[in-house]
């Protein structure tokens, strides 16, 4: 579980994050969702405590992640930025951070194992591949069997079967009871393995609700529709806050009223009605609609939080 | 990655150990064993800081028969022995700032804050182990030295000199006490400056261009204010006979020690305020 309370970073006068309150609950896959610079691994980091933050807290499982006396048996932590020494072997990179809290040598075999790195796993480091040096990120994530696992763009860099392997850990981790709180800038990416989202845009909060509720809130009131007599249709559905586009093959958009009410408005005036289909907004497009806004900030922003 | 199962399960952690100072030293002493360059820089080093006063003995003995008498009495037999310290110093110097800058120049600083996130206990496990490192290094490399020198310039009875005779030992120890604390100073600069060129230069301003730099004083204020720069409190734990405007051995360690102290509180107190 993670708690955050009002918090907010600012970098001299840039403010990375701003303001965020939120919970991360166990068992499910929580997506952290918000375009290039909006500030996920500035709160990623006030999370870990690498940065402090400006205002607001920031606990794990019910403390800072400081004051837990064995921090990696609670947060498992993959960085977007490189967090590995380049001229250290794989192998090393894991066990030094197992030593820090007694873990024996045996799970750092077992994580290189896990991970598909066994062949490479006594190379240096810079010799890696991106794809490689994410799989080392996610081992170092679990080296201390965390009950709360993070991980910043974990799918970056990765080929398909790494991404695929990639959703069925977060999954399989979350299905264990861990809490598991994943960012990425693609909303693609979380529709298939996040239950929840987080989305922040500017640093700030812009939704945190279930996926299900996401799509729901983002998506504008479509639907299309197709008629014999469209003309006469657009007369009598034409109204306050309605509006229309038109759709392919003939068909028309209209925006601002449900299949109920253009179903029941067709029939008062006895029209034909060839087709009535609700248009559900993809969550990419429900993503964008949200942060529309955000987007043209994130170049500025990216600097700031790099 | 051959397994694409269902789910992946990750294997269960029987054992949950808690960080402990003892642990972050063992930590600290993979990582410092770990990276290629370190290890050979340090043997490097170690030989360096013999090979020197051999070369020099060999140079002396052969000369010395056309040396002329003033040549003659420049020459000191500990100041061959100890020839090597000079390199020594700062390539532990070098590799000391490299031991934390390296660390945020690569970024791993962010997993070594991740795994301890109370910070301290990595500045104070990287000091140990580099003091223990250099120093088993170091008293084998002089020791090595002065009876390596002795050996060879041992036809030449004014540049014989016995181990026991007053203040030798201390000085051919000293000299290895003086690297280590040249280390543990070089280190914590490299942790407040967290940048391997700016370190190495800070460390070379301090130790290399400031003593030159004294001599635009005038003589008074340079003989009052010289022998209290870290370098020259510094050098006085080696040196066996005492010097107009220096300070004794004692004091002389005494004044670098605290400068190394000094060093360390402002590492440790920006180690834990800054972000990383």
């Amino acid at each position: 579980m993670i708690e955050a309370r009002d918090l907010t970073k600012d970098y001299g006068s840039k403010r990375a994050v701003d303001g965020l309150s939120f919970t991360v609950q166990p068992g499910i896959v929580t997506g952290f969702l918000g375009p290039n610079g909006s500030g996920k691994s500035t709160t990623m980091r006030l999370i870990l405590g690498l940065d402090r933050p400006t205002r607001g807290d920031v606990t794990v499982n019910g403390r800072h992640y400081r004051d837990h006396p064995a921090p990696l048996h609670e947060v498992g932590a993959l960085l977007e930025a490189r967090s590995v020494h380049t001229g250290r072997s794989a192998y090393n990179h894991l066990l030094a951070l197992a030593q820090t809290h007694g873990i024996p040598k045996r799970r750092v075999s077992d994580l290189i194992d896990l991970v598909g790195l066994h062949e490479v796993a006594r190379k240096r480091t810079g010799q890696f591949s991106l794809g490689m040096g994410q799989r080392l990120g996610i081992a170092a994530a679990l080296v201390g069997d965390p009950k709360t696992v993070m991980l910043d763009e974990p799918v970056n860099g990765l080929d398909p079967e790494g991404i695929h392997w990639v959703r069925n850990l977060l999954k399989g981790l979350a299905a264990e009871g861990r809490t598991v709180f994943v960012s990425s800038h693609l909303m693609s990416e979380m529709a298939l393995t996040a239950d929840h989202l987080i989305v922040i845009g500017r640093g700030k909060l812009i939704a945190d609700m279930s996926v299900d509720d996401f799509v729901a809130r983002a998506s504008q009131k479509v639907v299309l529709i197709r008629s014999p007599e469209l003309e006469r249709l657009r007369d009598a559905l034409d109204g306050p806050g309605v509006s229309f586009e038109p759709g392919e093959r003939r068909a028309l958009e209209v925006h601002g009223l449900t299949p109920e009410q253009i179903g029941d408005a067709a029939a008062g005036a006895g029209i034909v009605l060839h087709e009535l289909t609700p248009q559900q907004a993809s969550l990419e497009e429900a993503f964008m609609n949200l942060t529309r806004d955000e987007i043209e900030f994130a170049t500025e922003m990216e600097e700031v939080v790099a | 990655m051959s397994a694409v199962t269902p789910t992946v399960r990750i294997p269960r952690l029987d054992v949950t150990g808690r960080i402990a100072f003892h642990r972050v030293l063992v930590s600290e002493w993979t990582k410092l064993r770990s990276v290629r360059s370190t290890k050979w820089s340090l043997v490097a080093g170690f030989l360096l800081t013999i090979a020197f006063p051999v070369i020099f003995s060999f140079v002396t003995r052969s000369h010395w028969g056309s040396m002329s008498p003033s040549d003659r009495a420049g020459r000191h037999p500990l100041d061959i022995a100890l020839a090597g310290v000079n390199v020594a110093q700062l390539a532990v110097a070098v590799l000391g700032v490299l031991l934390i800058s390296a660390e945020y120049s690569t970024g791993s600083i962010r997993s070594t804050f991740i795994a301890v996130p109370k910070r301290l206990p990595v500045l104070w496990a990287k000091l140990l182990d580099y003091a223990v490192v250099s120093f088993v290094l170091m008293v084998p490399a002089v020791l090595a030295s002065f009876f390596a020198s002795q050996a060879i310039l041992h036809n030449i009875q004014r540049l014989q000199i016995s181990f026991t005779q007053p203040g030798v030992a201390r000085a051919v120890i000293g000299s290895a006490v003086y690297v280590v604390l040249v280390g543990i100073f070089a280190l914590s600069i490299g942790a407040i400056v967290r940048n391997t060129a700016g370190g190495i230069a800070t460390f070379a301003a301090i130790f290399f261009v400031l003593p030159p730099l004294m001599f635009t004083l005038p003589t008074s204020w340079n003989n009052a204010i010289s022998q209290y720069l870290p370098s020259e409190a510094g050098r006085q734990i080696f040196a066996l006979h005492h010097a107009a405007h220096t300070l004794t051995p004692l004091t002389g360690g005494l004044v670098f020690v605290a400068y190394c102290v000094a060093a360390i509180v402002i590492a440790a107190v920006l180690l834990v305020r800054r972000d990383v």
